[in-house]
Parts: C-alpha cells; sequence; structure tokens
C-alpha cells in the first residue's frame, strides 16, 4: 500500500483527518527545508506537500511567489528539491512527500526521468499546476508505473461532468481549491466549500483535501469537519517569511500544533 | 484551397500548443473556446469586424514600394505592408477589436491585457474606450519605464494600467500577472491576449484575426506587381504579427517565410530573446508547449532586446510547429543591426518603424542584398515608432 493511502486509512481508523502543511522547497535556504520538514512531522503533520520553486508561478498569490523567488535565489531546482527529499527519508520512512509545481522543471528533466528520480528518492505524490487531466496522460502513465499517485485539483468552477473526468485520472486524493483566484488569496467561505466537498464525494471514494485559503485555526478546524485533508500553504509560508533564522523552527513547530490541535 | 488544417480540436500544433492551465481556468477556456467557434463564421459578427477594421482602423492597410531603400540596399525589392499605418500605430488593434466584440457578445464588462511595448495595451485600451469595457493592463515595471509615451496613452484612454515588480518585470510577468487576475475575477472578465501564445484557443484565435494581413496582402501584390513575393518577413516575439501575414502564405508554393527574433547582444553572449534561432528545449509556459529560453531546471531564464515587444522567453506554438515542419525559417538580428535599419528606412523612405519592425527590416537587408533586382522581399511593417523616440535618444545621449 501506498504511504498516501495507508496514511488516510490509519488517520480514518482512528477518526482523524489529515493535516498538509506546504513549504517551498529551499525557502528562506536550502539548510532549513529537511530540518522544518522533520519538525513539521513531530508537530502534528501528517504529510508534506513540498513546493518546487518555479519561476513564473502563474497560479499563485504574491506568499508564495516570494517564496518562490527566495528559493531560487539559492538555485534551488527540481533536481535539488530530489535531493532533499531523499535527506529527509533517511530519517522518516512513513510520511507521506507529494511535490506541488509546475509542467516545465519535469518537461525539462523529461517526464520518464522525473517519475524514476521521483521515486528513486522517496516521492509519493505529485501535483503538477498547470498539467490539467487533458494533457497529463503521459505523465499519469510514467508516475503510475513507479506508483506514485497523481493528485489533481478541483475548483469552484468544475462542473460535475468534469469531475468525472478528473476523478477517473485521480489517485491519493482530491484536492479542492476553495476558492476562485489564486494561492492565499482570501477566505474561504465555508458553507459553500462544504456543498462542494458533498457534491465532489458523491462521485468518487478518494479521500478529499481542501486548500487554498485556510488560513487560521479556527477556518483549519471547521474545514476537518467534513474534508479528509486541510492543506495549509500561504499561512505556512508567511510564518517562514516573518521569522528570523533562529526562531524559524520553533515558530513553524508551533503553528502546525496550533493547527493539529484546531482540527482534532 | 486551404491544405494546411492546424491546430487540431485541442489546439495541438504536432506537439506544441494545447492548453496547460491551473484547473480553475479550464471553465473560462472551454467558455471562451465554445463562443468562439458559434462566433468564427457568424456572418453578423464578421460583418461588424469588418466594419470596424475598415472605419475605425483604416485598413486595408496599403502596400508600399521602398523604392530609395531598395536602391541604396542594392539587390532585392522591398515591399512594406504598412501596419504602422493602423489607428494606434501598430498590428495588435486587429486583434483587440476582434476579441473585444467577443467578450461584448459573451456579456464581460471587464477587458484585461497583458502588453511588453505597449502597443497590445494601447490597442486593448482605445477598443475597451469604444466599446465602454472597464479596462485594465498588466506591463512589467522596467516596460513602464522605457515605453513612457505608451503608458500615457493607455492612461489618457481611461485604462488603469498596474506595473508588474515580479521576475523580470517585462512581458511574461505580466503575462502572469494577468492570468493571476483573469483566474480571480473570472465569472466578469474577459482577458485580451495580444500573441499568438497562452492557451487555447488564444494561438489560433489571434492569428485568425490577425490573418487579415496576409489575406490584404495577398491580393494586394498580385495588383500591384501581378505575383507574390518570393519571401515574406516578420519579427517575431510571441509572433502575432508574423503569424498574421505568414498563415495565409502557408499553402502558397515558393513564398520563404522567415521570422526574425531578437538576438539582442548577440545569439552566442546568451542574452538575446531568440528560442527559435538558438537551441532551446521544448517546454511548457503560459498555457502552451513550445520552445522556450530556460536553464536545466527548466526555470524561465532572463531575455534581452533593446525592443519590449520581443523581449520574450518563449515564442507561439504554431512558430514552433512551422519551424519544425521547416516551412518557415527563423534567423536572429542585434540591437545594432535593428538601430542601424530603424536608422536607414527613416533617412531614405520617411518612415519610422517601431525597434521590432526594425528587426524585420535589418534582415531584409541582408537577405535583398543577395537577390536578384527582380525579386520581391514581402516585410511586415508591424508598427510605427513613435513609442521608440525615447530609448533611440537614450541611445544617442540626447535629452528629449
Amino acid at each position: 500500500m501506498s504511504r498516501i493511502k495507508s496514511t488516510f486509512a490509519s488517520l480514518k481508523a482512528n477518526n482523524k483527518k489529515a493535516l498538509i502543511p506546504y513549504i517551498t522547497a529551499g525557502d528562506p535556504h536550502p539548510n532549513f527545508t529537511v530540518e522544518m520538514m522533520h519538525a513539521m512531522v513531530a508537530s502534528g503533520a501528517d504529510m508534506i506537500e513540498l513546493g518546487v520553486p518555479f519561476s513564473d508561478p502563474m497560479a499563485d498569490g504574491p506568499v508564495i511567489q516570494r517564496a518562490s523567488e527566495r528559493a531560487l535565489a539559492h538555485k534551488v531546482g527540481l533536481r535539488k528539491v530530489l535531493a532533499l527529499v531523499q535527506e529527509f527519508r533517511v530519517n522518516d520512512d512513513n510520511t507521506p512527500v507529494i511535490l506541488m509545481g509546475y509542467a516545465n522543471p519535469i518537461e525539462a528533466m523529461g517526464i520518464a526521468q522525473f517519475a524514476a528520480n521521483a521515486k528513486a528518492v522517496g516521492v509519493d505524490g505529485v501535483l503538477t499546476v498547470d498539467y490539467p487531466p487533458e494533457e497529463s496522460e503521459a505523465v499519469i502513465a510514467e508516475l503510475g508505473k513507479h506508483d506514485i499517485d497523481s493528485i489533481f485539483l478541483l475548483s469552484p468552477t468544475t462542473e460535475a461532468k468534469r469531475i468525472d473526468l478528473v476523478v477517473k485520472q485521480a489517485t491519493g486524493f482530491l484536492y479542492y481549491v476553495s476558492l476562485k483566484g489564486v494561492t492565499g488569496a482570501a477566505n474561504l467561505d465555508v458553507e459553500e466549500v462544504k456543498g462542494r466537498v458533498a457534491a465532489i464525494r458523491k462521485q468518487t471514494h478518494l479521500p478529499v483535501g481542501v486548500g487554498f485559503g485556510v488560513k487560521d485555526a479556527a477556518t483549519a478546524k471547521s474545514v476537518a469537519a467534513f474534508a479528509d485533508a486541510v492543506v495549509v500553504g500561504s499561512r505556512t509560508v508567511l510564518t517562514i517569511e516573518q521569522s528570523s533564522e533562529e526562531d524559524l523552527i520553533a515558530n513553524i513547530s508551533a503553528l502546525i500544533q496550533e493547527l493539529r490541535t484546531a482540527i482534532d | 484551397m486551404q491544405l494546411y488544417d492546424m491546430p487540431d480540436e485541442r489546439g495541438h500544433f504536432g506537439q506544441f500548443g494545447g492548453s496547460f492551465v491551473a484547473e480553475t481556468l479550464v471553465e473560462a477556456l472551454d467558455e471562451l473556446r465554445v463562443m468562439y467557434e458559434k462566433y468564427r463564421h457568424d456572418p453578423e459578427f464578421l460583418a461588424e469586424y469588418a466594419y470596424d477594421l475598415k472605419h475605425f482602423v483604416g485598413r486595408p492597410s496599403p502596400i508600399y514600394h521602398a523604392q530609395r531603400w531598395s536602391d541604396k540596399v542594392g539587390g532585392a525589392q522591398i515591399y512594406l505592408k504598412r501596419e504602422d499605418l493602423n489607428h494606434t500605430g501598430a498590428h495588435k488593434v486587429n486583434n483587440t477589436i476582434g476579441q473585444a466584440l467577443l467578450a461584448k457578445r459573451m456579456g464581460k464588462p471587464r477587458v484585461i491585457a497583458e502588453t511588453g511595448a505597449g502597443q497590445h495595451g494601447v490597442a486593448t485600451a482605445t477598443i475597451a474606450a469604444r466599446l465602454g469595457l472597464e479596462c485594465v493592463v498588466y506591463m512589467g515595471s522596467e516596460d513602464v519605464k522605457r515605453q513612457a509615451p505608451n503608458v500615457f496613452r493607455m492612461k489618457l484612454l481611461g485604462a488603469t494600467v498596474v506595473p508588474v515588480e515580479s521576475g523580470s518585470k517585462t512581458l511574461k510577468d505580466a503575462l502572469n500577472e494577468a492570468m493571476r487576475d483573469w483566474v480571480t475575477n473570472i465569472s466578469d472578465t474577459f482577458y485580451i491576449i495580444g500573441t499568438v501564445a497562452g492557451p487555447h484557443p488564444y494561438p489560433m484565435m489571434v492569428r485568425d484575426f490577425q490573418a487579415v494581413i496576409g489575406v490584404e496582402a495577398k491580393a494586394q501584390m498580385q495588383e500591384m506587381v501581378g505575383r507574390q513575393p518570393d519571401a515574406v518577413v516578420a519579427c517575431v516575439g510571441g509572433g502575432s504579427n508574423a503569424m498574421g501575414i505568414f498563415y495565409p502564405y502557408i499553402d502558397v508554393p515558393n513564398v520563404r517565410l522567415i521570422g526574425v527574433e531578437a538576438a539582442g547582444h548577440g545569439l552566442e553572449t546568451g542574452k538575446h530573446a531568440a528560442p527559435l534561432s538558438t537551441d532551446s528545449a521544448v517546454g511548457v509556459l503560459h498555457g502552451n508547449r513550445t520552445y522556450l529560453m530556460q536553464d536545466q531546471d527548466g526555470n524561465i531564464i532572463e531575455t534581452h532586446s533593446i525592443s519590449a515587444g520581443l523581449d520574450y522567453p518563449g515564442v507561439g506554438p504554431e512558430h514552433a510547429w512551422l519551424k519544425d515542419i521547416k516551412r518557415a525559417e527563423y534567423v536572429g538580428i542585434t540591437d545594432d543591426e535593428a538601430m542601424s535599419a530603424f536608422h536607414g528606412l527613416c533617412r531614405t523612405e520617411g518612415i519610422i518603424p517601431a525597434l521590432e519592425t526594425s528587426h524585420a527590416l535589418a534582415h531584409a537587408e541582408k537577405m535583398a542584398k543577395s537577390m536578384r533586382k527582380d525579386e520581391i522581399i514581402l516585410v511586415n511593417l508591424s508598427g510605427r515608432g513613435d513609442k521608440d523616440i525615447n530609448t533611440v535618444a537614450q541611445l544617442a545621449n540626447i535629452t528629449l
């Protein structure tokens, strides 16, 4: 069983929801990434979404754009991100790691090569913002060869017919983008998201995670009441941005603990 | 008969093109695709478009035989398709009118655009004013500085100009920001993309609206000289003016199609914006697969060109396709070569061309020298150079 599947299974058995924080690999400096990942797991994260820095992050708001720029300033690209995952796996063989990023770094490495490299270092899932299902045949096939999950986004504008198309291709879990716009844009409308998630569940047995717009513990708590996973991105990255190097690990740990407590 | 039939139903030109966008944009693109399919052959829509091209833009634009310049260069005869004489001063308006009429039919009260040199921004602001649409234009802060006259024009026309400070602060970053706006305001906003890039259906739709250039040119050349040119030359940033004049010629045998990219400081220096005339890798950016200037990790590298309109790391997917099937050739012209052609045309013909266009002129000049006097080169004179006078003055150390 894949790490993502078994994590969701054991959470369900304990009647808990998944907490998935996002950080951009290499932000603020690649030396901190692995330490931060371990600290987040110790503080209650169930999976980690690791952003691959990209020069043109079109779907991201200013907070994650700046994180990408900070990481790129230290020359952190896809090859370095894979090396960081490998380093993380030395001391953690259980926590699923999901790479989130854009198509071009994968294209540059070559889709088949990327899938093989990702498997070798212990990546469990890949979410590529600008590979919609229609353009994903090759990448799903290559990732599938290595049992890596292909995670897809569903948005407030995705219609029922299209949800069908997406869920047929998706593995691992579905990621519901809770608002129109870029990452971190606004606060989500909990009631609306609840209705949407209920509708999605009628079309799939896969777990459904919710992200984009989970800005505080209270929102995380209300989302966890109906979703299988809560993804917290811009809020985590903002904490990194506002921390000094000395406070970084302590601040991130405190944030994750606060979110954990709220959703349990 | 048109034998060439691209793109396929999902916007692919062979391996290029397609629709590589986040899920949040898919529905809006589907809506656009359906509406464009509905109207692209609709007689009423086309009549309205044709009326505006004639009475608002001043089409057809003439073809002019640059005789004195041809004599001075010594060789082939150079003809100019005068898109610089269009209202707003460039070919861009052909496309913005088409898209704005579509926006109106789709009931979108707000239009947004990205712009590099500012010509597309001005053309969008112009048609938005004429149709009473709210208009927001994203422009790299670097370009806001070097294209100040166009920024002022957009403001006069009632548009809001948003300087973009992220990334390299040029055209590609303006496009990123416009995409972010669109995804946030999708229900009331139409994104008017200015070049033959972006996700499907944009490369096809922009090409179709710009094809009026080539359609006119074919008829005009027949009328003027009784035959078609030996070569058609146009500058390529994203590639809309080139696609517009190339497209109707793709099926015409014996007409060479030559796209001219910005070689900046020189192709060998790496400081250029010429993905097709160098060995760039294929990748995905701004919603389509094409040749891209990028590093080993797939990050887009900063480009350089004296002309803001050519300063783009990618190129429209149909150009990538035409290169691969060897129907079109792509070459680079440096900043210095472009400047020299710019001054040449000013002094011998009394036409101040845009710096973008000057790249095409410089290559035509190079080619003409080794061609016979009875051979013909048709250059798409895509825009006028009034917007560039600050840049040119600065290069000559002149304060205006």
